[in-house]
């Protein structure tokens, strides 16, 4: 039987969803939907679900917006973030949430990352972070770690990989955090502070793709994958109140960045002003 | 009110004839000879309770006046080839996912960066076929300052009404010509609004079509309806589906709400065309020596005309077929090495022999090479 | 008639402005005019060339290929667009340029343009505005009025004082008797 959550904000006529088993993807759709749920039931915060625009690009985890009974659309490969833009541009009351994943934000749309991160205009962007290209069967990605193999990295992936809320940091994101799909509690929280958030946010959330990529790389299947997570990822309330010597090879579940750098749209409204007043 | 007449520049025409329309959002990205659109938008929307953004590229431009257009906003961006080409796949999205705009192309010589600020037309077939698979395209092509004012309103008009992204084909020739112009009285023209719904209340699945139509209605974002736009095949509810008979349902429609649709789109300009045997067919910037040419040409005593189509896709194949019966031949003139001529001979079908003149280096064909052409053809 | 004027320069020199301002005045005046110029690299420094096409009737092609009038603030310039003149053309060219074979001496006023945009109007960059102001004078294009209004609307405003002065000594680089010999007849 479907949860109340799941008849309240999902078009249940479109689940089953296409994940695989083991998917983290449907544990982070879940996040979101519980965020926006307590959001919208508080009757002092802005958030309503009409003026909520859902926006998507391709991949497993855009997939996400269309289960999701919302205005929603799913975009083209990497452009999420750019068709985002000019829908908070065109309507700053909306709130533009983007799911997207770890190819579409950080490979074909890393530039409208950055930029959007720049601007500071107010999106919400929930990085489904699974370290593959699983739409299209399990090629490397920029998050795969060094070392790992894909079925275009047969000899071990040479990359680098990217941190992407460090990216995003780094590129002026207001408001960057990081949340997993086992840290499913920290994760909502994060996802409503960025929403809650003026300016730019970016929530990066560990999934794990078991079919294309733990079990290639020898890292087991989703028990495996959700069990590393809650052993080497930690909330900020334990992971402060750790030795320096221990944090060193953990990782942090929460904000990463938070600040006031004024709002894109916000500048926009008092740019009109001054146009309207022929300054 | 005294309409007062000022020296205009075609980018500006098509910026204030955006404005008229109603257009309240630009999104783009600087590139010559396209550049004056952008930094008149920048300007004017401002004042006008209208938003302008710079974005970081093509591809984001094109996704940026999609995602304004969803929200219910009349939006617009100019580019010329290169950024034509980049943003292919997002107007192939605006077609599929049935999004109102208009995207100006400002077209310079190519392939690649070209001569970036000489005159050509090389993007009249990519306008058609730029995109993969298969939609119908509208594309308009303005050859005067003042036509480039009021055509662009029938861009915007056109793309609200058939929801589909518009491309406006302009050249360098008409985008950098200043000319003096008397620009209609904003009131007097005939604006388009968006169709947001068929208020039979019984049917709010976002791609429903009544019986005898072929366009949705589309209700803006956040204003109620919650729906679902995707550029996968979909059914009248917005979500994807991978069934053959309501894949082909979608395809057919998109097909047929303009194929059923041409005589309404279709707009040409012809000249001295009644008693002509020869026909001189161009486009854009082109027809100014054209019709330079054709004056002399029948100071001279030959019976020449000018075909122009304004709506130069979908093709005016019907309009062109009609004069066949009178023709001796056909010059087709073109900034390029013959784009629209293959359209002309798929017309002619071999009953008028059809000629081409051409030119890729840079400079305008003049109306001495256009008069050559006509005497080298004649019999 | 169509009557074809190209103006010419080095990039920076403003000749693309003054060509626009010629266009303005006579749209003011009621005339049919068609302005354009050649872009590329060199208008950022090299040849600039921009065109403008008056006629009192519709105005086809939009280029200029014989041109009735030729401003050239550059030898190279000078040099090049001399070649092409229709018959009887005007040229005015700045002092101290050498004509070349093919312009006519009789149609030709080598007037210290740039000289008097320094010297008496105190700034170089009004080059354009002395030109604009000696071509209508020596051509008779357009009423004094509808040449400062189409210099006002392409200039910063609080600039109008330092522009009229261009235009005035413009207009005195050309005595009456040239004027009245290279005053065009046809419009």
């Amino acid at each position: 039987m479907p949860s109340d959550l799941i008849h309240k904000f999902m078009r249940i006529d479109h689940l089953p969803h296409i994940w695989c088993a083991g998917c983290g993807n449907g544990i982070i759709m879940r996040d979101v939907a519980v965020a926006l749920q307590e959001l919208i039931d508080d009757p002092d915060c802005r958030v309503s679900r009409e003026k909520t625009v859902i926006v998507s690009g391709i991949g497993c985890s855009s997939r996400a917006a269309g289960y999701m009974d919302f205005n929603s659309i799913h975009t083209t490969h990497g452009r999420a973030i750019a068709f985002a833009t000019g829908i908070k541009f065109a309507r700053p009351d909306l709130e533009v949430i983007v799911l997207t994943g770890d190819g579409d934000c950080s490979a074909i749309g890393g530039n409208h990352l950055i930029h959007a991160a720049r601007r500071n205009i107010g999106l919400t962007v929930i990085a489904f972070n699974n370290d593959i290209y699983g739409m299209t069967g399990g090629q490397y990605s920029p998050t795969t770690p060094t070392g790992d193999v894909a079925t275009t990295a047969p000899y071990g992936n040479i990359d680098r990989p990217f941190d992407i809320a460090q990216l995003a940091a780094g590129a002026g994101a207001s408001f960057t955090a990081r949340g997993s799909a086992y840290h499913a509690r920290e994760t909502i929280e994060l996802i409503k502070q960025g929403i809650l958030h003026r300016g730019f946010s970016l929530v990066d959330v560990y999934s794990a793709c078991p079919t294309y990529y733990g079990r290639k790389n020898h890292k087991g299947g989703a028990v495996e994958m959700l069990t590393w997570q809650r052993d080497n990822m930690v909330p900020a309330s334990r992971y402060y109140a750790m030795s320096e010597e221990k944090r060193r090879d953990k990782i942090l579940v929460g904000i990463l960045t938070h600040n006031d750098f004024p709002e894109y749209t916000q500048q926009y409204a008092q740019l009109l002003e001054r146009a309207r007043e022929g300054k | 009110m005294e309409r007062k007449r000022v020296l205009m520049q075609g980018n500006e025409a098509c910026v204030e004839g955006a404005i008229a329309a109603g257009m309240r959002f630009y999104a783009g990205y600087p590139i010559t000879p396209s550049t004056e659109i952008a930094e008149l938008c920048a300007l004017r929307l401002p004042q006008v309770g209208g938003r302008f953004i710079q974005m970081e590229d093509e591809l984001a431009s094109m996704a940026a006046v999609l995602g304004a257009s969803a929200t219910g906003v009349k939006a617009m961006t100019a580019t010329s080839g290169p950024g034509f080409s980049l943003k292919q796949e997002n107007i192939g999205y605006g077609c599929m996912a049935e999004i109102p705009c208009v995207i100006v192309d400002v077209q310079r010589s190519g392939p690649s960066t070209g001569l970036p600020t000489s005159p050509s037309q090389g993007d009249y077939m990519q306008a058609r076929w730029g995109t993969h698979g298969d939609h119908p395209v509208i594309a308009l092509s303005p050859s005067s300052v003042l036509e480039t004012y009021k055509l662009i309103v029938r861009a915007f008009n056109l793309s609200e009404k058939y929801r589909t992204p518009v491309i406006f084909l302009m050249d360098e020739i008409v985008g950098h010509m200043r000319e003096g112009v008397e620009l209609p009285d904003p009131n007097d023209l005939i604006i388009n609004k968006r169709h947001i719904s068929y208020h039979d209340g019984a049917n709010k699945q976002c791609y429903y079509v009544p019986e005898g139509k072929y366009v949705p209605a589309m209700k803006p974002f956040g204003q109620g309806e919650r729906y679902n736009i995707t550029g996968l095949a979909h059914d009248v509810s917005g979500f994807p589906t991978n069934d053959p008979a309501v894949a082909e349902a979608l395809y057919t429609r998109l097909m047929e709400k303009i194929d059923r649709n041409l005589d309404d789109i279709i707009r040409t300009e012809q000249v001295f065309m009644d008693d002509a045997d020869t026909a001189v067919v161009c486009f854009g910037g082109t027809a100014r020596a054209a019709m330079s040419a054709v004056l002399q040409a029948r100071e001279a005593g030959m019976k020449v005309g000018m075909f122009r189509p304004i709506t130069v896709w979908p093709f005016p194949e019907k309009q062109l077929r009609e004069r066949l019966p009178g023709l001796k031949r056909i010059l087709t003139v073109e900034h390029n090495y013959g784009q629209m001529v293959l359209e002309v001979r798929r017309v002619a079908e071999g009953k008028v022999p059809v000629d081409f003149l051409g030119r890729l280096d840079g400079t305008v064909i003049s109306p001495d090479d256009i008069l050559g052409a006509l005497r080298r053809t004649e019999v | 008639m169509r009557y074809e004027m190209r103006f010419s320069g080095s990039g920076g020199q403003g000749v693309i402005l003054a060509s626009v301002i010629v266009a303005e005045a006579a749209v003011a005046e009621g005339m049919n005019a068609v302005q354009s110029q050649a872009y590329g690299p060199e208008a950022r420094g090299g040849l600039c060339r921009a065109e403008t096409v008056l006629s009192r009737e519709q105005i086809w092609y939009t280029k200029v290929s014989r041109p009735d009038f030729l401003l050239a603030l550059t030898q190279d310039s000078l040099d090049r667009y001399a070649r092409t003149l229709a018959e009887g053309a005007v040229v005015i060219a700045d002092a101290g340029l050498t004509l070349p074979a093919g312009a006519d001496p009789s149609r030709t006023l080598l007037l210290p343009i740039l000289a008097t945009a320094r010297d008496k109007v105190g700034r170089i960059m009004t080059a354009n505005i002395v030109a604009v102001g000696a071509i209508n004078r020596a051509l008779g294009l357009v009423s004094d009025e509808a040449l400062r209004e189409g210099v006002r609307r392409h200039i910063p405003s609080g600039t109008e004082e330092m522009n009229w002065k261009a235009l005035a000594a413009g207009a005195e680089l050309v005595s009456d008797e040239d004027a009245a010999r290279l005053r065009r007849t046809a419009d």
